[in-house]
């Protein structure tokens, strides 16, 4: 498998403690580069809680996230950046990034680790271009010569910016939204607003895509049409996905990998089919002990 | 019958009267209860002294039908309103890009106008009339509007709740008064650049630095309150702004504390004072000595800096900054997953925002010829963020239409000599402003609770610029 021998972000050893809550207990897993990894499980089960362990919203209470990019040696250069201060080692061969010693916004903007919400979280008052200019806000920082080479005007200036507006609208062609790109964003359907969350987050770059649950409230056809858009994605740009998702027509038909978490714990890991037809992963989901499983497929008629 | 009736239904908005009329029985019955002993009854002195009570029952009675037509006439406008049919609203929504159109030449033609104010009103009112309507209006409204610009930056585009805008005003103003009267400085220009150096150019070389300093106070400010949102952040806002003032009434070594500091120099015309000497602007240009010329210049002066103000701010808005601070005011969470630092972001927005209040308050130190930290007190931050909610919060044009109504308005009072010869020679309508002030805050937010420009203009578009309705736009809350 990929997420062994050649792994964009490995997991190892996290945990992530509320209080007295144990959201997420000893995880370890790796996401393989051009892969698409799904996390699943059932609610509660601190999917969501990993991602923002990853993108940094959260700090977790122990563990190590480490991210790469290029064809950097992992096992060679971790254990070096690990011991010493700081949170990235920049090689001629590649990046390594420990992503629970970075700010939020670094992750982003350093690591390229991008992700869309659960619970859509756009500009809503902004137009469906202007979002997606705001994503490419770090780029045009430095070509406006933080603000300065702007505010006169320059020539470098107007051309990153021209820049920007057609990778925007490479992006609102492929998710189909380019008629509205002068529409505020609010004003969007909900599948179209999932759409730009996704265009917006391949706006600025990333390595990895973290999706939390893209296919949430899409309709059969547009989970279907989602199903092409990330398959395009991992094809055309390399990225590697990272998705929690419950609708298993899209986690089973386009996933690579599967990571299935259960009360915080890992219980399954592996290709679809494996993880499908683990009896654990079975007793998770109908909310069983392991031995009552075939009993109470039995019952259902699985 | 009913087959009339329910076809004028059907043609026209129903509208229930006897609702209507119910709601302004009750509203007049809250007045009388209100106002029954409050002004139906006055305490007054006899011919021997004593005190007896006069019963007002005329004026009473006045007041309560007027609350009785003006709670029927809103009811009423509320009522057809509603009643509309939801094709019509949309309509009026799609037709809602008149506010950029607004947006668009208003400012154009009010710009052309400003530029020829002062020689209209001199051409009409005279040299000795013109001071007033030039000093007054003009120059008074214009230090609202460039105020109103720069909170603009931070209240409206970034969306965090500033209540103590007016420090940076006072920083400002404070920054030029002790530089340019302060002893150290004088003698050391005296030595290095002759002895009148100093007096003609202290108000050029101070601006600037005037506006560093107060954005610097800014960046003060915005550390503590980075994480701070909403009422929380307002009210560590409105405590810095009277921080500043109580430092600078208490520190009386620094600062001359109530009494103020005067004899501030004015600015010179690039060197040139206006005064009445032969090397004077009214001699080097060979025209009659008048105060005006001063007043004149003051007035473009002012002028200039708001349009700096207005077009550092509407470029700001297209650069990636700009968006940086709308997009915080949408969802600050959203901001940080896209690689934006939310720090540095608010921070930009609390120095730009108060620079330029440091540059008015440059201006007005200068203009005035002496300051107290009377100026600075919060019903200032206040009535400049009301300039800024009531034009419509990030519309520049909004802020302007705002100050001419509530600083114009009230200088227009003063003016209303004529109504003396209605309500007798004591009758002050100065006096009435916070009254009427009260009241146009409550019809705007029956009216226009976004503000009077309540649209947003996309700050960059693909085939067509359309307004974003304040429906979706949020207010932000730090």
């Amino acid at each position: 498998m990929r997420s062994l021998h050649d792994p964009v972000l490995k997991v190892e050893n996290l945990t992530m403690r509320f209080g007295g809550l144990v959201a997420v207990n000893d995880l370890s897993f790796s996401a393989g580069r051009g892969d698409i990894t799904a996390l699943i499980g059932p609610n509660g089960a601190g999917k969501t809680t990993v991602f923002n362990c990853i993108t940094g919203f959260y700090k977790p209470t122990v563990g190590r996230i480490a991210l790469r990019h290029g064809n950097l040696d992992f096992a060679q250069h971790i254990e070096a950046l690990t011991d010493s201060d700081h949170g990235a080692y920049r090689g001629a061969d590649g990046s390594l990034f420990l992503l629970e010693r970075m700010p939020d916004f670094q992750i982003s903007a350093k690591a390229h680790v991008a992700r869309t919400f659960q619970n859509i979280r756009l500009f809503s008052g902004m137009t469906v271009l202007e979002n997606l200019m705001v994503a490419q806000h770090n780029p045009l920082m430095t070509a406006s010569n933080w603000t300065l080479g702007g505010l006169f005007g320059l020539a470098g200036f107007r051309r990153a910016e021209n820049g920007a507006i057609e990778k925007a609208k490479y992006w609102l062609e492929k998710t189909k939204l380019i008629d509205r790109a002068d529409d505020p964003a609010g004003d969007l359907p909900y599948g179209d607003q999932r759409r730009l969350e996704i265009a917006r987050a391949m706006c600025t770059d990333p390595v990895l895509l973290c999706l939390d649950e893209p296919a949430a409230g899409l309709n059969p056809k547009e989970s279907l049409e989602l199903n092409t858009l990330l398959m395009s994605i991992r094809e055309d740009h390399g990225t590697s996905l990272l998705l929690i998702e419950h609708d298993m027509s899209v986690v089973m038909q386009i996933s690579d990998h599967v990571v299935v978490l259960d009360y915080g714990t890992k219980i399954a890991d592996g290709t679809p089919e494996q993880v499908k037809s683990d009896p654990k992963v079975v007793a998770a989901y109908l909310g069983v002990p392991d031995d009552e499983v075939e009993a109470v497929e039995a019952e259902v008629g699985v | 019958m009913t087959s009339v009736t329910s076809s004028m239904a059907q043609a026209q908005p129903k509208i229930d009267f006897s609702r209507l009329f119910t709601d302004a029985i009750l509203a007049t019955l809250v007045a009388l209860g209100l106002f029954g002993l409050l002004i139906g009854v006055k305490t007054d002195q006899s011919l021997n002294n004593q005190m007896i009570l006069v019963l007002r029952p005329g004026l009473l009675a006045l007041i309560l039908a007027a609350v009785f037509v003006g709670r029927l006439t809103i009811g009423y406008i509320i009522a057809v309103r509603d009643a509309r049919p939801p094709e019509a609203k949309k309509a009026k929504a799609a037709k809602s890009n008149t506010a950029l159109w607004v947006e668009k030449y208003g400012l154009p033609v009010f710009v052309g106008f400003l530029f020829a104010y002062p020689l209209m009103v001199l051409y009409t009112a005279g040299p000795q009339g013109a001071i007033k309507w030039i000093d007054n209006f003009g120059i008074q409204i214009l230090i609202y509007i460039m105020l109103g610009w720069g909170l603009n930056i931070v209240v409206g585009l970034a969306g965090l709740l500033d209540l103590g805008y007016v420090a940076f005003y006072a920083v400002g103003a404070y920054s030029y008064a002790l530089l340019a009267t302060s002893e150290p400085v004088k003698l050391f220009m005296a030595a290095h650049m002759g002895s009148t150096f100093w007096p003609l150019w202290a108000f050029w070389i101070c601006l600037p630095i005037a506006g560093i300093l107060a954005a610097f106070w800014g960046v003060i400010l915005g550390f503590p309150v980075l994480r701070l949102r909403g009422d929380y952040l307002a009210i560590v806002t409105l405590a810095f702004g009277e921080i500043i003032r109580l430092v600078l009434i208490n520190w009386v070594e620094f600062s001359n504390g109530y009494a103020g500091i005067s004899s501030i120099p004015r600015p010179s015309f690039f060197g040139v004072p206006f005064n009445a000497s032969d090397t004077g602007f009214a001699a080097r240009f060979g025209l009659e000595f008048t105060p005006i010329y001063r007043t004149i210049f003051l007035f473009y002066l002012i002028l200039i800096l708001a349009l700096i103000t207005a077009f550092v701010s509407a470029r700001l808005r297209r650069l990636p900054v700009g968006r940086a601070w709308e997009a915080l005011r949408e969802d600050e969470i959203a901001c940080r997953s896209l690689g934006i630092n939310t720090v540095n972001t608010k921070l930009t927005a609390f120095a730009i925002g108060a620079m330029f209040g440091g540059f008015a308050g440059a201006f007005f130190a200068a203009r005035q010829g002496f300051i107290s930290p009377e100026s600075f007190v919060f019903l200032e931050s206040a009535q400049i963020l009301a300039i800024v909610v009531l034009g419509g919060m990030g519309s520049l044009m909004g802020v302007v239409i705002a100050s001419i109504l509530l600083v114009g308005g009230v200088e227009l009072l003063r003016e209303l000599d004529a109504l003396k010869v209605i309500f007798g020679p004591n009758f002050d309508p100065a006096q009435y402003r916070m009254l009427i002030f009260g009241l146009c805050m409550v019809l705007m937010m029956l009216w226009k609770p976004r503000g009077l420009i309540s649209v947003r203009e996309p700050s960059v578009f693909l085939k067509e610029k359309k307004s974003v309705s304040s429906d979706h736009v949020k207010e932000g809350h730090g």
